[in-house]
């Protein structure tokens, strides 16, 4: 389980912080997402919970981040990289641009662990596995669509059997094929005992995989619950976060004067249609 | 032009067999060798064996000559200007150091494209790794080698987009001038862009770990290519030492 203690950060350069105070946790087996509106410090948070905020952008972090009941706020990045890995928005700008094949780009990550040989070669074939995508090991990562991009990305950060999976928008551009491929993956991933910390702002992609939401606003964690519990709050709506469309359609009814409850009448399944004559 | 790695024709030929390391001395004597030979015989022989003989093996002999012509053109038509109509002495003076001057530029150019069209940028990292290099300087090593082509599709992409919004890149020479600058700045940024979320990316992936890291796809290297890399480097000592000292060469 991932842990943040009262954690504060600013930019480098920056007059004021970006997070002040936030806690939260991020537990294993479980997708924990952040939804906010944009500049409200997911991605800060992200970078955070990665560790490339400090160690590799600068600024100034105060408060505990801790892996396991282990204090990780002191640890080197490459050292924090073999337990927390972070996937970005833009699938092309990930990767390693040093691999020729889709298998070469997932077993870059174990290959820098510097593990044996034939331990890279199984993992990067089980994490392709995962993801789903075997059939492309042999393509150019760089010639792929944005989607399959994502999933190489994706397997190549499983490769590292990470404890921690930290994913900024991962699905921002992707067509709708991509999204489902890529959110697939990130269940099937938390099903294996890792940790899924996920920003997104499709509200309704991250609640299909998510277990728990934090509101993220101005920097500060201000709800936090079940995907229900956080998106049914008018606070949630009113600070610009996209409603689930079943919620958008109860908005519009109770504006129109009309019961929601209508809703909840409806037959759920519908009776299939009788057969023309 | 060609600038791109150009795969190998059949199976792999006795050139691309060989480990990166050893393409990458070929290349880096062949040029450095053609700067410290004099006259004209000596470059050309260097060309032969170090250029045209590897270049043949692999299949790609006429890209190597077209490109590394394309390449050297633009400074052998000025070198070629300035030693003949503007020589200090006589015409024939002013034509033999041209001619030196060319057959250098050409070989050094031949030998690069040489490297760049048989040497897969993974593979040249993937060799270096093995021999002991640091990733740091591996990758700097090779998004120098990578960067080309990738700026070179930034910058067709950036084109389209600003023509889409009435960008006029067609015309007279100042609208031209005011196309580049509007296709060069956002290029040049977004590429800037791009390298600072690579590094993100490669961080969060162990890339800066330090000690060793497994290279899955070891180079084939053997020990008469390390006789070989060693006995070129020794070459080429002693030429320069031969060049400084005023000995007479061989040709």
């Amino acid at each position: 389980m991932l842990t943040f203690r009262d954690v504060s950060y600013r930019y480098a350069g920056a007059s004021r912080d970006c997070l002040h105070a936030v806690s939260l946790d991020v537990p294993a087996g479980r997708v924990t997402g952040l939804v906010g509106p944009s500049g409200a410090g997911k991605s800060t948070l992200c970078l955070i919970a990665g560790g490339l905020a400090p160690r590799v952008i600068g600024g100034r972090l105060i408060g505990e981040m801790r892996l396991d009941d282990e204090d990780v706020s002191g640890w080197p990045m490459h050292r924090l990289a073999e337990h927390v890995t972070s996937g970005l928005q833009d699938p092309a700008g990930q990767l390693s641009l040093v691999a020729d094949t889709v298998f070469d780009e997932v077993a870059f990550g174990p290959a820098n662990l510097g593990l044996r040989r034939d331990e890279i070669l199984e993992r990067a074939s089980t994490a392709m596995r995962q993801v789903g995508i075997e059939s492309l090991a042999g393509r150019d990562p760089r010639l792929l669509s944005g989607g399959q991009q994502q999933l190489v990305i994706l397997a190549g950060l499983m490769a590292m059997r990470p404890r921690v999976l930290v994913l900024d928008e991962p699905v921002a551009h992707l067509d709708a094929r991509g999204t489902r491929e890529v959110l697939d993956a990130v269940a099937a991933l938390s099903g294996t005992g890792t940790a899924v910390l996920m920003a997104e702002q499709r509200t309704s992609a991250l609640a299909s995989v998510a277990d728990s939401l934090a509101l993220v606003a101005g920097g500060n964690i201000v709800a936090q619950g079940s995907v229900a519990e956080v998106l049914d709050d008018a606070a949630t709506v009113a600070l610009g976060v996209e409603p689930l469309p079943e919620q958008r359609l109860r908005m519009r009814l109770r504006a129109a004067g009309l019961d929601p409850a209508l809703l909840d009448a409806a037959p759920q399944d519908p009776a299939p249609l009788e057969p023309r004559a | 032009m060609t600038l791109l790695y150009i795969p190998e024709r059949r199976a792999a030929t006795p050139w691309h067999r060989l480990d990166p390391l050893t393409r990458l001395t070929v290349g880096v004597a062949t040029m450095l060798a053609a700067v410290l030979l004099g006259g004209v015989i000596c470059p050309l022989l260097l060309a032969s064996v170090a250029v045209v003989l590897p270049a043949a093996l692999a299949g790609v002999l006429r890209d190597v000559l077209r490109t590394g012509l394309l390449l050297a053109l633009p400074l052998a038509v000025s070198v070629v200007i300035v030693n003949v109509l503007f020589a200090t002495g006589t015409t024939e003076q002013g034509i033999a150091i041209a001619a030196e001057v060319v057959v250098r530029v050409l070989t050094m150019a031949a030998a690069a494209v040489l490297f760049y069209a048989t040497t897969r940028p993974s593979e040249l990292v993937a060799s270096l790794q093995y021999h002991g290099a640091s990733p740091r300087l591996t990758f700097v090593i090779h998004n120098g080698v990578a960067m080309i082509p990738r700026l070179a599709e930034r910058a067709r992409e950036v084109t389209a987009a600003q023509r889409a919004r009435g960008l006029d890149t067609e015309g007279s020479w100042p609208r031209r001038a005011r196309g580049v600058l509007a296709v060069a700045a956002p290029t040049v940024l977004g590429a800037v862009r791009e390298v600072e979320a690579r590094t993100l990316a490669l961080e969060t992936r162990a890339f800066a770990r330090p000690g060793s890291r497994t290279v899955l796809w070891p180079p084939h290297d053997t020990a008469g290519q390390r006789v070989a890399r060693w006995g070129i480097l020794v070459a080429l000592l002693v030429l320069f030492v031969a060049r400084i000292s005023g000995a007479p060469l061989p040709c």
